[in-house]
């Protein structure tokens, strides 16, 4: 399998790796029994992301896909932050192998699951505004 | 400083030694002959392959006349499954016993002949990696055609009780066949003394090239073609002779299995070192038999890290391994062999293994066992899965 640069870029030089301790959003998605778990810690002023942080257990497109998610949503409203797809994630990492595709999967869902988890600190329903985030057991690689 | 390129994947593939690379060179353009022309030129090929034949069958306690070259293990697998099959059938025997965790040389034959009509039953093994004789002997039917059991796992390294199993088979007049490519110049084997009917081998494991191969067949077997066409390897395996690769491969069970124990020695204290050294870490296990275990293979899970990332970690060092995580087997699931010896699936994605051959020197496993350490707390701490056991479960120190 190859990896292109960007992707072993972010592999290896992780960006906004850690937690957030005052987070006002957090999000996990994926299981241990699939072989990857990302973590997302959002801390969110007005309606902007100001800091954003993750935790993955996963190979290196789940390591890179996470790094690459957060450089994407930090410092962007939560709306921006919603409009961003998996795909935008893999173009922003110049491709991914196919059977990596799934990691990128898991990166939109961190994020969306954190913002969730935000609204609902908020005491807002988040279904309507984050909509359908899908979840891993629906991968086909868990039975 | 110079990067470091420390090779750890020699159950993989293993680098041509020098003294098989000169051995096989004159056969690509001085000694390129045909070995079933009739002219001189095509004798000298002729000898050079029956000289490699002597030299395999005598690696391995066989006669000459029961030594077939092929592509490599895979081949070797497929013919010695698909042939005792369909003798099997004249027969009315249909039944065929392997184990849980071979190869995929030997499983997907395996399921392709059920696709056929044929009934496989799969032994288990225990936590260690090993297959219980008794199992075996248990599974043996009025209609089984052929036991197949390999000698080495690929994985986890563990040599299994070929012996035993050779022993119950000849009493039961079953055909064993051994898958021994991993097992071929790191343990002695004498197919008599084991009664080992067919047993494969593959050049790529022991310094010879990728490509070429050997099946034992045990003379007054009559094993049916694999490959129809030209009448080479006696008719039984049709294609103009790989000489150059034949070549080599005599030269590197020759020399792998010259002196077989001073390697092995040699080898299992920078195993054993490596072994002991990893272990060190906390929340990891070996995988596979301590004792009864390949003399370079090192299998062990590391809690809270995924295979995949920690070996393209490795890999930034200049450690090259291998993993049984799901990311690097190519499908969805970890190794087939992990999950045999009952490894959750969390556990089995954090699997390491290291492969070392003779030219693993001292210096190198302590670059391995400074830089494994570094690279698994690194792993761990952007882990949110350690995160989880070191909370939840609190560390107990080995699994
Ligand atoms: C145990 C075992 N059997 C069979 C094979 C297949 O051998 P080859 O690559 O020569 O086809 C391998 C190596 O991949 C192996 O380790």
């Amino acid at each position: 399998m190859i990896y292109s640069e960007k992707v072993m870029d972010h592999f290896t030089n992780p960006r906004n790796v850690g937690e957030i301790a005052d987070a006002d959003g957090v999000g996990e998605v994926g299981n241990a029994k699939c072989g990857d778990i990302m973590k997302m810690y959002l801390k969110i002023e007005g309606d902007v992301i100001r800091d954003v942080k993750f935790k993955t257990f996963g190979c290196g497109a789940a390591i890179a896909t996470s790094s690459m998610a957060t450089e994407l949503i930090k410092g962007k409203t939560i709306d921006e932050a919603l409009k961003l797809t998996n795909k935008a994630v893999v173009e922003a990492l110049e491709g991914l192998p196919p059977a990596k595709l799934h990691c990128s999967v898991l990166a939109e869902q961190a994020m969306k699951s954190a913002i969730a988890d935000y609204y609902k600190r908020q005491g807002v329903d988040p279904t309507l505004i984050v909509g359908d985030i899908g979840n891993c057991e629906e991968c086909h690689g868990c039975h | 400083m110079d990067k470091k390129f420390i090779y750890c994947d020699n159950a993989a593939t293993t680098k041509v030694s020098k003294n098989v690379l000169e051995a096989a060179l004159p056969y690509f353009t001085e000694e390129y002959g045909n070995a079933s022309s009739i002219y001189m030129f095509g004798q000298n090929a002729a000898k050079a392959l029956l000289k490699a034949r002597e030299t395999v069958a005598k690696a391995i306690g066989a006669k000459q006349h029961e030594i077939f070259f092929t592509s490599g293990g895979s081949e070797s697998d497929n013919w010695a499954i698909k042939g005792m099959a369909l003798n099997g059938a004249k027969l009315g025997k249909k039944h065929i016993i392997t184990s849980v965790f071979e190869h995929h040389a030997v499983l997907h034959t395996c399921e392709f002949l059920e696709k056929q009509g044929y009934e496989v039953t799969y032994i288990p093994v225990d936590e260690k990696g090993l297959v219980n004789p008794e199992d075996v002997k248990n599974a043996i039917r009025e209609d089984t055609c052929l036991v197949t059991i390999m000698f080495a796992n690929n994985e986890i390294g563990t040599i299994q009780p070929i012996k035993e199993i050779g022993d119950i088979c000849k009493e039961k007049k079953v055909v064993f066949h051994t898958d021994a490519v991993q097992a071929i110049g790191n343990v002695e084997i004498d197919v008599k003394a084991l009664n080992i009917d067919m047993l494969s081998l593959s050049g790529h494991k022991i310094h010879a090239p990728k490509g070429v191969g050997a099946l034992y067949v045990r003379g007054g077997i009559s094993l049916p073609n694999l490959i129809h066409g030209g009448a080479q390897e006696k008719n039984k395996r049709a294609g103009t002779e790989n000489l150059p690769g034949i070549v080599g491969l005599a030269q590197a069970i020759s020399d792998a299995t010259q002196n077989i124990k001073e390697k092995q020695e040699k080898i299992s204290k920078l195993r054993d070192r490596l072994i002991d050294g990893i272990l060190k870490i906390q929340e990891t296990r070996l995988n596979g038999d301590r004792e009864k275990r390949l003399c370079g293979n090192v299998n062990i899970s590391i809690r809270g890290v995924e295979g995949e990332s920690l070996l393209l970690m490795l890999d930034m060092f200049g450690i090259l391994a291998s993993s049984g995580s799901a990311c690097t087997s190519g499908s969805l699931d970890p190794s087939h062999v992990l999950l045999a010896i009952g490894l959750p699936h969390e556990i089995a994605h954090g699997s390491l293994r290291l492969s070392i051959s003779e030219e693993t020197t001292d210096e190198d496993v302590d670059y391995i066992l400074e830089t494994i350490p570094k690279v698994v707390d690194r792993l761990r701490s952007m882990s949110p899965l350690w995160e989880r056991i070191c909370k939840n479960e609190g560390i107990t120190g080995t699994i």
